[in-house]
């Protein structure tokens, strides 16, 4: 084996994104991008910005105002032999596609006895911290993970998000592929010499001993702002950057918890049947008997999300997990 | 591309001008109820389409038709004697499917909706296939990807969802004429760009109100796609007549897309082929998609769970009866000089394979316990990998609690 020397730059995550599909593109001709004004605009958030111009508009095709239709046409050209790479414009716009992604994609595999593997990428901007209006700010990684047939991933930085994205379109199963939104301007170091590892592997973000703390995406962030003030006060947590939201890598998880005895999940989901309700469970289920307190979790409310004005109010932020590690601390 | 028939089909605009004052043309057709020579005038612009069609391919197209609908009979009493959790009968409409399973090049691609047996028959597919979805022993009985089974895909029971996929495959088809031809550009407008191939789903005229039905029609006229959607009018969708979902004839909808339609006689077997061969070479040609709307009917029940009494009289029934597509093809045959030996060894046939069928069907196995898991994911997958051993362990406990 070659030693891999390393090649780092300093990149905004959305440009990340952009040489991640840019990357994938160059390496086989059968990767292609469907989307709403994916083209000459480059994307609402310019993540496929200039990409028609250097692929042609039939690579990167801009389609017809219709989700379902972007996804029902994926899945005819995974059918064919191609590897399509949908972007879906919001996180709130996808329900319209719900039963291709649902009945359609996900289980197409397990109808055909293993003769179809449909390799769909489908990139969704998800959550809050934007301002914005109603629709456009939501979580919806529990619709996903629930189904059986797709695998749903989540970076949280720039290296991530890189190396992530080149991972999902290369997978042979299709992904769900979550985008934290509000981390698009989000600047940092990228090595593209070789990913930093699997596509599913959950990471520990920050080491600790008191309090593990569990989020995925966007809410990593807020996560390490948290650990960094709970260690100004004495508590000392670590941080799981989950990546892989279906499935799960659990290992890091319960190996954390058995350290620490005390977990919080922050989600900005809703909390009523969210991944973080099956996470309290699933570490309840393995980590009992060295758990000192509760799973806690701190999530969205269980309502639709707010009026941008009272976004801050919902999303949990570092004051609301630190709650929740005060709660655990003294349980 | 086997043939040089030169296409002589009516253009959007002459189609759309056909509809001045509200008239539209009577339906395509060559055959009379009884089977005599009888075209519609709408029908020359198809003529010759059937030039090449020999009176030996017709005897075939008839084999197929009564086979089916021995078939068809046989899975019917099974799902009566228990064996079968559904089936979805498909007599009265054999007519235009077979029609359109001939039309349909090799190469050719087919998506259908789920009552498409003569198609599944015609194109190469073990009808014991088509009955073991319905047996409840597999989600889909036959490898569409397996070449014995003529590029006809699997049934798709959540009804509209066929028609994007359908256009998707056969964007791949322009999209490789395209790599193949070194044309990077796919722009708003541009005309249709010649593919060789070409990809015909099937659904009816209850999904024709599904938005996947329609966002097709969208998508295939937006990149001029080779699509060639057929919907067969049966009237009912289920309990809710033809009515309900349109107050205009369907194939006008097609037009208002910008997609090239007509309406056929659904019962006339050479109808069908001649409109879907013409339809078919103008999109393999980079024509774009087309549109056909057979009107047929439903002889039979929805599936084995419906009561047709409830919502259709009898008189419709009789109608309809007398309009019956193999007794139009037969009487055709006959007057071309086909005699009692064909028809008699034709109903053997028949007979032979619904009896067949029946004996595979009831001897199938079900599928191993571990093909719940098997094939969820391509990659490996640790909460399917875990529940899969824990299903394996908890059965095998009982195997031991009974020594």
């Amino acid at each position: 084996m070659t030693e891999t020397v390393a090649n780092v730059e300093n990149m905004v995550l959305a440009r990340v994104l952009n040489k991640a599909l840019a990357d994938a593109m160059e390496a086989d001709s059968k990767v292609l991008l469907l989307g709403e004004d994916i083209g000459k605009l480059g994307g609402v958030f310019r993540v496929t910005d200039k990409l028609m111009e250097r692929f042609g508009s039939a690579r990167v095709l801009d389609t017809p105002l219709a989700e379902a239709g972007i996804v029902g046409n994926a899945i005819g050209l995974a059918m064919a032999g191609y590897r399509p790479v949908v972007e879906i414009q919001f996180d709130g716009f996808v329900y319209p596609a719900f039963n291709q992604i649902v009945s359609q994609l996900a289980k197409y595999r397990s109808r055909t006895q293993g003769a179809f593997t449909l390799p769909v990428v489908i990139r969704i901007p998800y959550g809050g911290h934007i301002g914005a209006v109603e629709h456009h700010q939501e979580s919806v990684e529990a619709y996903f993970a629930h189904t059986a047939g797709l695998r749903v991933v989540a970076p949280s930085h720039p290296n991530d998000a890189y190396w992530m994205l080149r991972q999902a379109i290369e997978a042979p199963d299709p992904v769900i592929f979550l985008e934290p939104k509000a981390k698009y301007w989000m600047k940092g170091e990228v090595d593209f010499s070789k990913p930093a590892a699997g596509l599913y592997a959950s990471r520990i973000a920050r080491p600790g001993t008191d309090v593990t703390l569990v989020g995925w995406g966007a809410m990593t962030t807020t996560l390490l702002q948290a650990a960094q003030i709970a260690e100004s006060e004495g508590t000392s947590c670590e941080v799981i950057d989950l990546r892989g939201l279906s499935p799960v890598d659990y290992e890091p998880v319960f190996a954390s918890v058995r350290k620490t005895g005390r977990v919080v999940v922050a989600q900005e989901a809703p909390g009523n049947v969210s991944l973080g309700s099956e996470l309290a469970a699933t570490i309840t289920e393995h980590c009992f008997y060295t758990l000192q307190a509760p799973v806690l979790r701190v999530s969205g409310y269980d309502t639709p999300f707010p009026v941008a004005m009272l976004e801050s109010l919902y999303l949990p932020d570092a004051d609301r997990v630190l709650e929740a590690v005060d709660r655990t601390m003294h349980y | 591309m086997n043939n040089t028939t030169k296409i002589t089909e009516p253009d959007l605009n002459t189609l759309l001008s056909g509809l001045q004052g509200g008239v539209d043309p009577a339906p395509v057709r060559f055959l009379d109820v009884d089977g005599n020579w009888d075209p519609s005038d709408s029908a020359a612009p198809f003529a010759a389409s059937l030039e090449q069609v020999g009176l030996a391919e017709m005897q075939t197209w008839y084999t197929d038709m009564v086979v089916t609908r021995a078939f068809d009979r046989e899975c019917t009493n099974l799902q009566r004697q228990g064996q079968m959790a559904l089936w979805v009968p498909g007599i009265g409409q054999e007519g235009c499917q077979v029609g359109f399973a001939y039309a349909a090049n090799p190469e050719d691609y087919i998506f259908p909706a789920y009552r498409e047996h003569t198609v599944a028959r015609a194109r190469g597919v073990d009808l014991v296939d088509v009955g073991k979805l319905f047996r409840g022993a597999r989600h889909s009985g036959w490898d569409p990807k397996d070449p014995k089974n003529g590029n006809f895909h699997i049934y798709t029971l959540v009804l509209g969802a066929q028609a994007q996929h359908a256009v998707g495959y056969s964007l791949a088809q322009l999209l490789d004429a395209k790599a193949a031809a070194g044309d990077t550009l796919l722009e708003p407008g541009e005309k249709g760009t010649p593919t060789g191939r070409a990809t015909l789903v099937f659904y009816g005229d209850g999904t024709s109100s599904q938005g996947d039905a329609n966002e097709a029609l969208i998508f295939a006229a937006s990149y001029q796609t080779p699509t060639l959607f057929i919907v067969q009018n049966n009237q009912w969708a289920i309990s809710v007549p033809v009515q309900r979902q349109s107050r205009t004839p369907i194939y006008r909808r097609a037009l208002g897309f910008g997609i090239p339609a007509v309406q056929i006689d659904g019962n006339d077997p050479l109808a069908a082929y001649a409109v879907a061969h013409t339809f078919l070479q103008a999109a393999r040609q980079g024509g774009g998609p087309r549109y056909i709307e057979a009107l047929t009917y439903r002889i039979g029940a929805h599936t084995t769970s419906d009561d047709p009494t409830r919502y259709r009289d009898d008189a419709e029934i009789s109608r309809w009866q007398a309009a019956d597509p193999i007794k139009r093809l037969a009487g055709y045959l006959r007057s071309k000089g086909v005699g009692d030996d064909f028809f008699a060894a034709a109903d053997a046939v028949a007979a032979a394979e619904a009896s067949r069928v029946r004996d595979s069907l009831l001897s199938v196995q079900v599928g191993h316990p571990d093909s719940i898991f098997a094939h969820v994911y391509a990659e490996e997958h640790p909460l399917i990998e875990e529940q899969r051993a824990w299903m394996a362990a908890y059965e095998a406990s009982f195997e031991e609690h009974g020594k």
